[in-house]
């Protein structure tokens, strides 16, 4: 049995956190300023005026996707004031992880995902268990039909990525051809779906036209992929290593929206997001100038120990927790009630069926950014579950 | 039991009562507009932001710092803020009256 170092684990910014606040990194030509504290992290992100989010499309993304793809992600890719007005169109929507009948279904859905798994001798838990539970679940906050999730599995773990490749146009061409398609449908035929949600929203005295609807519909998919498959997938190697914590939940299962929190915070499934500088600023006194990039550094902050006491730990009924796993401000995360939902159902149904996980073998997933390396997941992560009841 | 009554931005009073928990828990559990808790109360998402009325002020207590520092970012903020997740109900709270900022 291959045990996880704990160390791999370790925060790789905290030497420059410490020291000066800010790294470097270079992007396909548009270098970055990471800011690494928490609290200038919260400042910047909450001074859209001078941290942009409204840049050309794609390049407030690192990597950049600037050469990949022309639609603008919204409201994500949008400033105040109009943010506000994309985002209330959208956001009762996005709560609806918390109504009664969607979190029956996603239980149903995460409970038959992991039965499925105790009946397997070993399985691959990003292909075989994260990314099918990622794609289903996703059916709910699309309201589309859960055979749609066996298109989106074949997919793979990043809509815009192939394997061994950091961005990939024909890949992201699927998506948006996929879209595109079934927003005609939608248009055509209206029903209960996103898709027709948004076409038949109004938007400033006119309904939402089709390229807006591909920007919501795009960031839908593409935002909730990899990070909600790392976040599960990290929790499994997680709750393998600390099998007293599993045992915990099972016994005090009131905690699990704590821990929820912590392994976001811990994990940071999306290590950072970019911002187009404005105006000629300093942060940290560094010089920034002008249509210059800087990075929100999520996983940084997140282990800020001038905030966090034992930073480098999971503490997984941590009380004070002002994490920016899901960032902050104005730009939070849209789907983080989905996700959060997502995660507190599979720790449940985990702690309820599952006695202890067994790691078989893995391959790290390491980010190269500048002078830092981060582990942000796993390419593979071979494990064997073994039934509370066995 | 503490009586706590909640003011929402449509100016409409609500009064709901608990034991134990903390205040932005009694808010969702009543369904109080304005107050979402999404990270469920540990200090995270500023989504359960309330105006203590300033005659309470006693009685609710300070922000601790990382509280100040979450709501120093809220443009609604003032002196008066708290998050509702950082206030534990207790006896002493009856007749507490809170605006809810959003």
């Amino acid at each position: 049995m291959k045990h996880l170092d704990p160390s791999e684990m370790s925060c790789p910014f905290a030497a420059a956190r410490q020291e000066t606040g800010i790294g470097k990194m270079d992007d396909q030509n548009d270098p970055v300023t990471i800011l690494l504290r928490l609290k200038d992290v919260r400042k910047t992100a909450h001074n859209w005026k001078t941290f942009q989010s409204e840049a050309t499309p794609g390049r407030i993304v690192i990597p950049s996707e600037v050469n990949i793809r022309e639609t603008r992600q919204i409201p994500f890719e949008i400033d105040p004031p109009r943010h506000g007005e994309y985002r209330s169109l959208v956001e009762a929507w996005f709560k609806r992880p918390l109504e009664e009948d969607y979190t029956s279904k996603l239980t149903t859905q995460i409970e038959m995902a992991i039965d499925e798994a105790l009946k397997n001798s070993s399985l691959e838990a990003v292909t075989e268990m994260a990314l099918p539970i990622q794609s289903r679940a996703l059916t709910l906050l699309l309201n589309t039909p859960y055979e749609e999730a066996e298109t989106w599995i074949s997919w793979g773990t990043h809509v815009f990525r192939s394997e061994g490749e950091a961005l990939d146009a024909n890949k992201a061409n699927v998506l948006y051809d996929y879209i595109d398609r079934e927003l005609d449908k939608s248009a055509k035929n209206p029903g209960e779906d996103l898709y027709s949600v948004l076409l038949n929203s109004d938007f400033e005295g006119r309904k939402l036209n089709k390229e807006e609807a591909e920007g919501v519909m795009v960031l839908t998919f593409a935002g909730g992929r990899d990070t909600v498959i790392n976040a599960l997938t990290n929790s499994i190697a997680y709750f393998a290593e600390h099998p007293e914590s599993l045992e915990r939940i099972r016994k005090e299962p009131e905690i699990t929206g704590k821990t929820v929190e912590e392994l976001i915070r811990y994990f940071s499934p999306l290590t950072q997001m970019g911002r187009v500088v404005t105006e000629d600023t300093s942060v940290c006194d560094e010089d920034i100038k002008a249509d210059t990039r800087v990075s929100l550094c999520w996983a940084s902050a997140n282990r800020d120990e001038s905030v966090f006491e034992n930073a480098n730990e999971v503490v997984i009924d941590r009380k004070i927790n002002p994490h920016v796993g899901f960032g902050f401000s104005h730009h939070k995360c849209l789907g983080a009630t989905h996700a959060r939902q997502i995660m507190k159902v599979f720790i449940k149904v985990l702690s309820k069926k599952v006695e202890r996980i067994e790691i078989l073998d893995h391959k790290d997933n390491i980010e190269e950014l500048g002078e830092f390396k981060r582990k942000i997941g796993f390419h593979s992560l071979k494990v064997k579950l073994h039934s509370k009841l066995s | 039991m503490a009586k706590i009554t909640f003011i929402t931005s449509d100016d409409e009073k609500i009064t709901v009562e608990a034991e134990s928990g903390s205040v932005m828990e009694l808010a969702v559990e009543n369904n109080i507009q304005g107050i979402d808790g999404d990270c469920g109360g540990v200090c995270s998402c500023a989504t359960c932001h309330v105006h203590v009325l300033p005659e309470f002020v006693e009685k609710t207590g300070e922000a601790s710092e990382i509280e100040k520092d979450m709501l120093e970012l809220d443009d609604n903020a003032d002196e008066y803020s708290r998050l509702s997740c950082q206030i534990d109900i207790s006896p002493t709270l009856d007749g507490l009256v809170l605006k809810v900022a959003n």
